[in-house]
């Protein structure tokens, strides 16, 4: 028995970007099928860091970050549940005086563009955050930012897409798909045929193939994300912590936890999972505990690890295919996606509704690489410096 | 010959000092890595402290063996290396990450012999997390390693050979045992009788325990449905039913267990394909006879490749000794082989026998109630699964995981692994094999952050 289906939108890929975009677009009124060849949000969306963070990306990201950050806070609306979201601030460390006027250089470059940071000094970190340890040369912090958890928030945009009328079909892997007449003909699980008029790659670490199948070579390569996570403890770190130079990045939750990233893990024999090393989780582990002396003593009672898409220049793809009319890629968030993708979302919705957006996406358009395409890399060591890797 | 073959043998309870035992005698030295400060496994656990107990006291009627194992570990003691009171918390890519204290070093290995063993198979109910409710094994730790007993008035509780072992231990010990509640039916044991055959000695000494309990005064109720237990702040009585009458005794602690589950997170990290063992109600390493698992140069052996008990774990040992150096081109003794292969499929059957006798309580996961706490970890109740089931459309367990926290605290499922599993199915009117098994992560078990890692040994 096969299942046909015949939808506006097909979307592969269930992550939060391909949630949150069925979910704008179905309250556009469009008719949506979400693919996703596992659990909704269950690869780099549903256990990446939860960093809900815009300083420390790029310039050309802010204008899609600020738009994600109007989202955050009304997700109970949107959603159903807050996603434990909390505007703690983020604070990125400069441990050297080279990464402190990294983060002043920073401060000015992005400016304008109203992130409200407030550059620190080392003594005035040290009376207002006395919980942080070592040789620490001042601060970057933006108030505004915070963190969230994205195994909540994740399923739940998927939830909600489902609820609002939008065909989440899970376990349901993409095999095929090709450009028809009208639209795309896409085949996908044992049985599925889906006819659209639109698809929208948001497949992540594995949207290189759909891409490729149209002419879009990415350099899109597979990185591994590891963190820990501590026993509850008493609730001490009042902000998400970042460091200029990468390295380490540590949030508390509201029930005590710790979680502390930093290193990357490696690919299982079954690609679709992966690991954290035993030597970066131990690395992690004692970066935190040098930083944060309330953690010496503590227990790191799980580790773990996500798959997801990097990019070359680390910058994701968002917009229209340049050799398929209708074909729409978002993935690549280089571990940084979280905090930006409800925002892809409504830009993808636009895209499909109006032919463009109202947040520009330039600098993210596919063709970018045309000129300069670079051979993927394997990439398992520590977290590349000059730009915090995760979110 | 030796420079390449270094096995690491985790755990040193029967299968894996019988597994080094093994590889010693054919001039392999391996390293032995163990949690507990002295070899012998849970079930012949050595003392904390020396005191007046001899092993005829420790191990009943059990000493003879524990004397025996406990001889051959000394004795091959300056032929392995050993390492106690560490925890091996990751594996990959033929090495362990193993920490002592605050020390973590990473162990390189060409061949693995897992004999990780188990802990008790863990059922909710009201009350259980009260203080002074303990598992059967937990009672049992603390009477033979630190020779105290869990409370003055002690009620044993559950199902399976430990639930009689384990109070007859208590008794002998001089400790007041207020009741054993078995929540099988007395019906049950007859199934024992088909056991006289193939494992006489073990049924006679089943009978032997609860005949003796029952002589020194002890009550054992059969068919027993555990209804709560009492307490405001500590164990303070217990609530069943029998026969759809109420009956509440006064107690101060609680030695309770379904049965055994086996350790499997590091088979899982090493690999190793699992398959669903019907008998067991949980999913173990797929291995051959011999202990071979699906990944080339690991073995498993004992409690932890499947429920089967210490005298089936010291021959599973051997023979994974055996299939190790069969493996590496060494002459081995093929009459053995075939003795303890024989044994072993002997106990195997004897197994089904215990699994009648000591059924587990399938109407447990639709009776128990939503507010009881499931994953005592992440104080998660049983009416999250429910509502996961409902409201979500969960059908699997590291979705379960994800969504509602279960199994994500510091046991990282081993408590409550089974009874997700059990509540999850019964609530997708699925079988316990449906719904998946927990993907492993290490650590293991909660690992200090300031560990300390050291070169790795040479």
């Amino acid at each position: 028995m096969s299942n046909a289906l015949h939808r506006d939108v097909a979307i592969i890929g269930g992550g939060l970007v391909g949630s949150s975009a069925a979910l704008a677009l179905r309250r556009m009124d469009f008719s949506v099928v979400l693919l996703d060849k596992g659990f909704c949000g269950a690869q780099a969306s549903g256990v990446n860091y939860g960093g809900v963070r815009r300083q420390g990306r790029p310039a050309e990201q802010i204008a899609l970050s600020q738009r994600a950050h109007a989202i955050w806070p009304r997700l109970k609306g949107l959603i159903g549940i807050d996603g434990e979201f909390v505007r703690s601030g983020h604070l990125k460390l400069a441990r050297t005086e080279a990464e402190m006027a990294s983060l002043e250089a920073y401060a000015g470059r992005v400016a304008d563009l109203g992130l409200d940071l407030e550059l620190i000094g080392g003594n005035q970190l040290r009376g207002r955050f006395p919980w942080i340890a070592g040789d620490v040369m001042g601060a970057s912090l933006c108030a505004g930012d915070g963190h969230a958890n994205p195994r909540l928030v994740s399923a739940a945009f998927a939830d909600a897409a489902r609820r609002a009328g939008v065909d989440v079909l899970e376990q349901t892997r993409v095999s095929h798909v090709e450009k028809a007449l009208e639209g795309f003909c896409l085949s996908a699980g044992s049985n599925t045929e889906i006819k659209a008029r639109f698809v929208i790659n948001s497949a992540g670490a594995w949207a290189g193939p759909f891409a490729e199948a149209f002419g879009e070579p990415v350099p899109l390569h597979a990185i591994y994300p590891s963190m820990i996570v501590t026993e509850p403890l008493d609730v001490f770190m009042s902000v998400n912590i970042g460091a200029e130079g990468g390295g380490i990045y540590a949030r508390q939750v509201e029930r005590g936890n710790c979680i502390v990233g930093g290193m990357r893990g490696e690919p299982l024999a079954e690609p679709d999972f992966s690991r954290p090393t035993g030597s970066g989780a131990v690395t992690i582990m004692n970066r935190a505990a040098a930083l944060f002396p309330a953690l010496r003593h503590a227990y790191a009672i799980r580790s773990w690890s996500g798959t997801e898409g990097e990019m070359a220049d680390r910058n994701p793809v968002i917009g229209f295919s340049r050799t398929t009319p209708n074909l729409i890629h978002a993935f690549g968030f280089s571990g940084a996606g979280f905090q930006i993708a409800p925002g892809v979302g409504e830009v993808l919705a636009e895209l499909v509704r109006d032919g463009e957006s109202r947040t520009p996406i330039q600098a993210f358009a596919i063709d970018r690489f045309a000129r300069t395409t670079q051979d993927s890399r394997a990439d398992n060591g520590p977290e590349p410096k000059k730009r915090e890797a995760a979110q | 010959m030796s420079d390449a073959t270094r096995p690491l043998i985790v755990g040193a309870g029967p299968a894996g000092i019988r597994a080094a035992q093994i590889l010693v005698s054919s001039g392999i030295r391996p390293a032995v890595i163990d949690e507990a400060p002295s070899g012998g496994g849970q079930i012949y656990r050595q003392r904390l402290v020396a005191d007046e107990r001899s092993a005829k006291d420790l191990y009943g009627s059990e000493a003879a063996k524990a004397t025996a194992l406990h001889g051959t570990f000394a004795g091959i003691r300056d032929r392995i290396d050993y390492y106690p009171e560490t925890l091996v918390w990751n594996l990959r890519d033929k090495a362990a990450d193993a920490v002592t204290g605050h020390r973590t070093r990473r162990i390189p290995f060409s061949h693995l012999i897992l004999a990780t063993g188990a802990t008790d198979r863990v059922l909710p109910f009201p009350g259980w997390t009260l203080p002074g409710v303990f598992t059967l094994g937990g009672s049992q730790i603390a009477l033979k390693s630190q020779g105290c007993a869990i409370g003055e008035e002690v009620v044993f509780l559950g199902s399976g050979p430990l639930l009689y072992l384990v109070a007859w231990q208590y008794v002998k010990a001089g400790a007041n045992v207020a009741a054993v509640l078995d929540t099988s039916q007395f019906s049950a044991k007859l199934h024992l009788l088909r056991g006289l055959f193939a494992q006489p000695s073990v049924v006679l000494r089943g009978f032997r325990y609860a005949a003796e309990l029952m002589a020194r005064g002890v009550a054992v109720r059969f068919g027993v449905q555990p209804v709560r237990i009492d307490g405001a702040t500590r164990v303070e009585g217990v609530v069943w039913r029998e026969r759809d009458v109420e009956h509440r005794l006064a107690c101060d602690a609680i030695g309770y267990g379904f049965s055994l589950r086996s350790e499997t997170q590091l088979a899982d990290l090493a690999g190793c394909r699992f398959v669903f063992d019907a008998r067991d109600r949980a999913w173990r390493p797929e291995r051959d006879g011999a202990g071979r698992t699906t990944m080339p140069g690991v073995y498993i052996a004992g409690d932890g490749a499947g429920i089967a008990g210490a005298d089936a774990a010291e021959l599973a040992g051997e023979r994974a000794g055996l299939a190790l150096l069969e493996d590496v081109g060494l002459s081995v003794d093929h009459v053995r082989i075939g003795v303890l292969e024989r044994k072993l499929a002997s106990i195997s059957k004897f197994r089904d026998v215990l699994e009648a006798a000591f059924p587990f309580p399938q109407a447990w996961a639709n009776g128990i109630s939503d507010d009881v706490t499931l994953c005592r970890c992440e104080e998660i109740a049983i009416g999250a699964v429910r509502d996961a089931v409902r409201d979500q459309g969960v059908f699997e367990l590291n979705r379960l995981k994800a969504l509602t926290r279960v199994g994500m605290g510091r046991c990282q499922g081993r408590m409550c692994g089974n009874a997700a599993v059990e509540v999850l199915a019964a609530a997708c009117g699925q079988s316990p094999d449906a719904v998946g098994r927990l993907r492993a992560q290490p650590p293991i078990k909660p690992i200090p952050l300031g560990v300390m890692a050291e070169e790795e040994t040479a």
